[in-house]
């Protein structure tokens, strides 16, 4: 699944293969490389969580959403 | 020899058992050393609850140490006027488009999920990208009705620099966190000794937006992030300052907020918004906490482009449990859910009555779900 995640209001170069920390579909943070593997294993946590959890459905939601984080680019007015 | 704990963010592991104990340890440590029968402390925003009441996190805490939700819901503050004007709108035959958790947040005469289920044309999005999209493929009004914080305006502003079709304008019912926390602050009889920042909001606004604020009203602020250790780490930090009487700003969540925050953000946020007075819904008219349109995009303000007849969106609606509802203490730190006579009787997540049991980031939806029966253990955090 991918989605396209606005470059608007981040505030630093983003490149291919970087994480960025998403808000109803734009950018507005870059993860600093040294946090990536805690925030994707407490990301994993969430997500093996069962049942109707409320936060870990927030973040389910959000990952259906929008899974394009890995690769963004800049979306286009069309 | 007590061991010093450290609570510099960035060394924490998120779930760390032993950390959380020592945490746990400090805490109490800390309240002893104030030697007061209470200190209530207040958080801002919805994901902090969840987590506090997910992880039961209030059960590791000393008896005496409060820790109260403040107005950190964006939807349970928008106000019934600008859930009217929405409703309004979309039954005078405009197509809107908003954010799923408003839907069924009840105005004085219906929600928009009514006005849906009475035929008005009301579409759900991810976000503001996805209303562009929708105003592009048709040729009819669409109007964003916009909720949410600082940190979702953002997003509306951006949208809007960007550039969108001619049929697409903007309610906006976007909120703005510190001017109502200096309201919090200031409400008689409040007993807050420290606030908890939400980690979100501040990577847009830095964590110098709050630097005023402790001046202000000599009250700590800690920012602090979502996971269990973030938020002990934070809770004893807040707690240590307020045991050394130190107003000040202490950023515990370094990984996504910087003193300044997103410059970029900022200025695209005011270039398109300007903060003015309004209400919050049941909490107060709160001055400079709405986000309104300039008047150089007052041609993509919905309440500039379209009459919006609120009066009669709101002529002879019944007078319904809501009076009742005590969405506005709970908001305001007054009150919990549970000295609500409606809470789990009335109101519930299936049939609620009042905006903090509709969304997922309200009060009393999140103590509906995780109830009274935090276990530590059994959440492997301790």
């Amino acid at each position: 699944m991918a989605r396209d995640v606005r470059l608007d209001v981040v505030d630093e170069p983003v490149a291919p293969g970087d994480y960025v920390l998403n808000h109803v579909g734009f950018a507005i943070r870059r993860i600093p490389e040294e946090e990536i593997a805690a925030t994707l294993e407490l990301y994993e946590t969430l997500l093996r969580e069962e049942g109707d959890d409320l936060m870990s459905a927030d973040v389910r939601g959000e990952f259906e959403a929008t899974r394009a984080t890995k690769t963004p680019r800049e979306e286009t007015e069309s | 020899m007590t061991r010093e704990i450290d609570t510099d963010a960035s060394r924490l592991r998120f779930r760390d058992p032993s950390e959380a104990r020592a945490l746990g340890a400090s805490i109490a440590r800390t309240f002893a050393q104030i030697g007061r029968e209470t200190v209530t402390l207040m958080h801002v925003c919805g994901s902090h609850e969840q987590a506090i009441a997910r992880f039961g996190l209030r059960a590791v805490l000393p008896r005496g140490v409060d820790v109260v939700m403040g107005p950190g819901c964006p939807v349970c503050v928008t106000d019934v006027p600008e859930v009217d004007e929405a409703v309004a709108l979309a039954r005078a035959g405009v197509r809107v488009a908003t954010y799923g958790d408003i839907l069924r947040v009840c105005g004085s005469a219906g929600s928009l999920a009514d006005a849906q289920a009475e035929g008005a044309r009301v579409d759900v999005v991810y976000g503001v990208a996805e209303a562009v999209e929708i105003a592009t493929r048709c040729d009819d009004p669409v109007v964003f009705f916009a909720t949410g914080f600082e940190t979702t305006a953002v997003a509306t502003a951006a949208a809007l620099l960007a550039g969108t079709p001619p049929n697409l304008s903007v309610l906006s019912a976007h909120k703005y966190v510190p001017p109502a926390m200096e309201i919090v602050a200031g409400i008689p009889g409040s007993r807050v000794e420290g606030f908890l920042a939400a980690g979100h909001a501040a990577t847009i606004t830095g964590s110098a937006v709050f630097e005023g604020f402790v001046e202000r009203h000599r009250l700590p602020v800690v920012v602090a992030g979502f996971e269990p250790l973030d938020l002990l780490a934070g809770l004893a930090k807040l707690l240590e300052l307020v045991r050394d009487g130190r107003a000040e700003v202490a950023n515990l969540y370094p990984r996504c907020v910087t003193r300044e925050g997103n410059r970029v953000a900022q200025e695209k946020l005011w270039r398109v918004f300007h903060p003015c007075g309004g209400g919050w819904r049941g909490i107060a008219q709160i001055p400079d906490g709405n986000l309104r349109l300039r008047d150089e995009w007052k041609h993509k303000d919905a309440r500039w482009r379209h009459p919006i007849e609120i009066a009669s969106a709101t002529a002879g609606a019944p007078e319904g449990l809501a009076s009742r509802c005590r969405c506005g203490q709970i908001m305001a730190g007054l009150a919990k859910p549970t000295d609500c006579e409606l809470f789990e009787a009335a109101c519930t997540a299936e049939t609620p009555v009042g905006a903090c049991m509709v969304s997922s980031e309200g009060t009393c939806r999140i103590w509906a779900q995780y109830g009274g029966h935090p276990n530590l253990a059994v959440e492997g955090v301790l």
